[in-house]
């Protein structure tokens, strides 16, 4: 009954930026280019590959801010089910 | 300087591009001054700045475009900022592009400019923030810069005035050489290739077209090169499958175009900046720490906006009885010159005169809170105050940014539809607007005190009083919340727009742009919501001034003189002023439409004081001074109008008001959009008339409605 997962906990793949808190550093896998934002997402910088880190989360918890390319920009969690990423550290 | 159009002349057409936040309008303010000219793009709601510079021997005309993030538009901002662009628009192809890049964001702002190049017009490029840059130990080489762009590049500090000679010499020679920006944006072969043999193939064709649009139509399917070639079914299907195999080649076909553009503009950032390491925001991020914090940011958010509201709402009040005793003052000095000729009296002081009063009225709230909001703009914090407040708002279809339109309202709702324009996109825009009216405004505290004194202190005390006039200013507020949320779902169309919002370095608001923007709303405010307040002022007059003969008069006079033998002349002339009312056109209307508002408990006296308010809530208080006989100069707390209003009967000598009448009048000057003022601005910041019924309609059916039922279940109750 048990299976043999090789999982590395620093490396895990999130859809959006659903469940990252304060301080998280990631990077972009992939873009789903079929969705409405994604365009606008990839324009601010968000393109396959990059490095962000969050450093603003607003007291309701949404929308958070992140530093991609050494901007700041602030997008809400829930519009960005289009791009996948990794924790980083 | 200037291009020779068919043999003559014409000034030189220079568009400002670049990011939002870019530092693009203060460079505007900075090289324009006071030469501006605010109007609408032809057709659409977005506001096209435009100024006059001096260039060369002569001057130029320069457009403030519209911030953008790419040529790839979304927002009906964007579609007019990339329609300039590219010479779509009506003014025509842009002689020259100065791009703004913000010398601090350098890697986005490079993306855009790599979207320029397509567009194959003369490009200068205006580096801001260097000072920034050189305070934190960073600096960006802009001769390797401009090597590397193809085109010149001058830095400017645009608050001190620097670099804006340069800046005008760099446009006389790129003007004058033609210099268009050149580029290898480093595309992969997979992508080079085709569009090298396609642009071969479409040249034999004598389809003239650049490579760089060749390559934006292989990529995306709606790029405007793919509506050209749609009639020349060999190119579309040689595009197709050219476009088919780079998808299935690269494992991400759709994202390679933005992937080599932020590629190549991060090469030309390693190459042109000498220090690697991050730029920090230090600063600023230590004052985030605390204006974003989980307790303290909200809570510094809500003091700023009490001082918004409370600036409006007690600095406003002096200059606008100063302003109200000017007209009066006017008036008086001109009504004895007219004696006369009572028409022309008529017209002028109470139709003309009174019309300028209402909307000079309007001037000091405006002012005031594009005071603030030019500061907060200009600081960065407003960024963070739509940080701040997107959950709350958001999940209803407003943004962060619609809780300063949504708060002045509750001030005047004229200053704070204007406000809207904060928003960038024009469907949570346009939805602001809409339910902006329905914050309760100052103009209606007068019939609230009016009737809560009359009706419910005597009955419930002082106590129950100010928790009645406290509840009232929350009626508006929640029906407002499922108004929106409507809106959203069934009236406004559009592509909701994704939330980006960039937060900026915090910087010290410049002077210069806070006046300009005052300028210019008063401007806007004035040519054009001043204009249509000025004659609905006149057209309101008219229908409370005809039809009036002196026949009529007399018989006024003959009747009450019967009736009341030893009546003063003050009483008399008080009873003739509201015979005039209500036998005007209005009161006439009044008479008419009496049975729609019986459901509501309103006869035609009430209704008559509800449509001559048309022009502004406030004026009910006076008119129905008049048509009780009191006279027009009776304010909300005069004891005579409560007594008058109590004492008054149906025919058949039931009380008229009632506690129920009262709460249903209450709630009907909540919601109702008795107001041209408003209406008039919202037609023009909506841009169409349209909206402007749209508010007029769904505010009075919500008023009526309202008012209908509390007085059906009200009066059962009693």
């Amino acid at each position: 009954m048990f299976s043999l997962k090789v999982s590395d906990p620093t490396k895990k793949t999130v859809c959006g930026l659903e469940g990252l808190c304060l301080g998280s550093k990631c990077r972009v896998i992939c873009v789903d280019t079929n969705g409405q934002t994604s365009c606008r997402l990839m324009e601010m910088g968000l393109t396959p590959g990059t490095e962000f880190t969050v450093t603003k989360v607003a007291p309701l918890g949404d929308p958070i801010e992140i530093d991609v390319r050494g901007t700041r920009i602030c997008l809400r969690r829930k519009e960005t089910a289009e791009i996948t990423v990794e924790k980083v550290s | 300087m200037s291009r020779s159009v068919a043999g003559r002349q014409r000034t030189a057409l220079v568009a400002l591009v670049g990011n939002p936040n870019s530092g693009k309008t203060s460079l505007f303010n900075a090289l324009t001054g006071s030469n501006q000219k605010v109007g609408n793009y032809p057709g659409v709601t977005v506001e096209r700045v435009s100024g006059r510079m001096p260039l060369g021997e002569g001057f130029a005309e320069v457009i403030d475009v519209p911030g953008l993030y790419s040529m790839r538009a979304v927002s009906l901002d964007e579609e007019v900022a990339t329609e300039v662009i590219s010479g779509v628009a009506e003014e025509g192809e842009p002689d020259v592009l100065v791009c703004v890049i913000d010398a601090s964001h350098l890697e986005r702002n490079l993306f855009f400019f790599s979207q320029l190049v397509g567009a194959q017009i003369p490009t200068v490029v205006a580096l801001t923030m260097t000072d920034i840059l050189k305070s934190e130990g960073h600096f960006v080489d802009t001769e390797r810069l401009a090597s590397a762009l193809g085109v010149e590049v001058v830095p400017v500090t645009s608050h001190k005035n620097l670099g804006l000679d340069n800046l005008k010499l760099a446009i006389e020679r790129t003007l004058a050489e033609n210099i268009k920006p050149e580029v290898d944006l480093g595309f992969p072969n997979v992508v080079r290739e085709p569009v090298f043999r396609l642009h071969e193939r479409l040249a034999r064709a004598g389809v003239d077209v650049t490579k760089s649009s060749v390559r934006e139509a292989l990529l995306d399917e709606n790029a405007p090169l793919n509506r050209r070639i749609k009639d020349l079914p060999e190119f579309k299907t040689a595009f197709d499958e050219e476009r088919a195999k780079i998808l299935g080649e690269t494992a991400q076909g759709k994202t390679i175009d933005a992937q080599s553009r932020y590629a190549w503009a991060g090469r030309i950032k390693a190459e042109v900046s000498q220090n690697p390491n991050q730029l920090s925001r230090g600063t600023s991020d230590r004052i985030d720490a605390f204006l974003t914090h989980r307790v303290f940011g909200p809570l510094f958010f809500f003091l700023v906006m009490y001082l918004v509201f409370q600036s409006i709402y007690t600095l406003a009040t002096p200059l606008m009885d100063l302003i109200g005793s000017g007209i009066d003052a006017v008036k008086g000095g001109i009504a004895p010159l007219l004696e006369r000729w009572p028409l022309v009296q008529s017209l002028v002081v109470d139709g003309v005169v009174t019309g300028i009063g209402t909307v000079l009225t309007f001037l000091p709230q405006i002012l005031i809170l594009f005071f603030f909001i030019a500061l907060l703009e200009g600081s960065g914090y407003l960024a963070r105050a739509a940080f701040l407040m997107d959950r709350m708002l958001g999940w209803c279809g407003l943004n962060g940014r619609a809780f300063i339109p949504l708060l002045s309202s509750f001030a005047c709702a004229v200053p704070g539809i204007m406000a809207a324009r904060v928003m960038p996109d024009q469907r949570s825009r346009l939805a602001t607007v809409l339910v902006a009216p329905l914050m309760s405004c100052s103009a209606r505290l007068p019939v609230y005190v009016l009737f809560i004194g009359a009706f419910v202190e005597p009955r419930f005390g002082p106590a129950w009083a100010g928790f009645a006039l406290f509840l009232m200013h929350f009626v508006g507020l929640v029906f407002a919340v499922p108004t929106v949320w409507l809106l959203n779902k069934g009236v406004l169309k559009g592509r909701r727009l994704p939330f980006v919002l960039e937060l900026p370095r915090y910087q010290w608001p410049r002077a210069r742009d806070v006046l300009v923007s005052l300028v210019s709303r008063a401007k806007v405010f004035l040519n054009t919501a001043g204009t249509i307040i000025f004659f609905l002022s006149i057209v309101i007059w008219g229908l409370l001034y005809f039809p009036r003969s002196d026949q009529a008069d007399l018989s006024y006079r003959a009747q009450y003189t019967q009736s009341h033998p030893s009546a003063t002349t003050d009483e008399l002339s008080k009873y003739v002023d509201a015979r005039r009312i209500q036998d005007s056109y209005l009161g006439r209307f009044g008479r008419t439409i009496e049975p729609v508002f019986i459901p509501a408990g309103f006869d035609w006296r009430l209704t008559t004081a509800i449509l001559a308010a048309f022009p502004a809530r406030e004026v009910v208080v006076s008119a129905m001074g008049i048509i009780f006989d009191l006279g027009g100069d009776i304010d909300e707390k005069s004891p005579d109008l409560r007594k008058a209003l109590a004492k008054a009967t149906w025919p058949d000598g039931r009380p008229l008001v009632t506690l129920p009448t009262a709460i249903s009048l209450m709630v009907f000057f909540a919601l109702c959009a008795q107001c041209m003022a408003t209406l008039a601005t919202i037609k023009r910041e909506s841009g169409s008339w349209k909206w402007a019924a749209y508010a007029f309609l769904y505010m009075t059916a919500l008023a009526y409605g309202s008012a209908v039922v509390i007085y059906q279940i009200g009066s059962r109750l009693t």
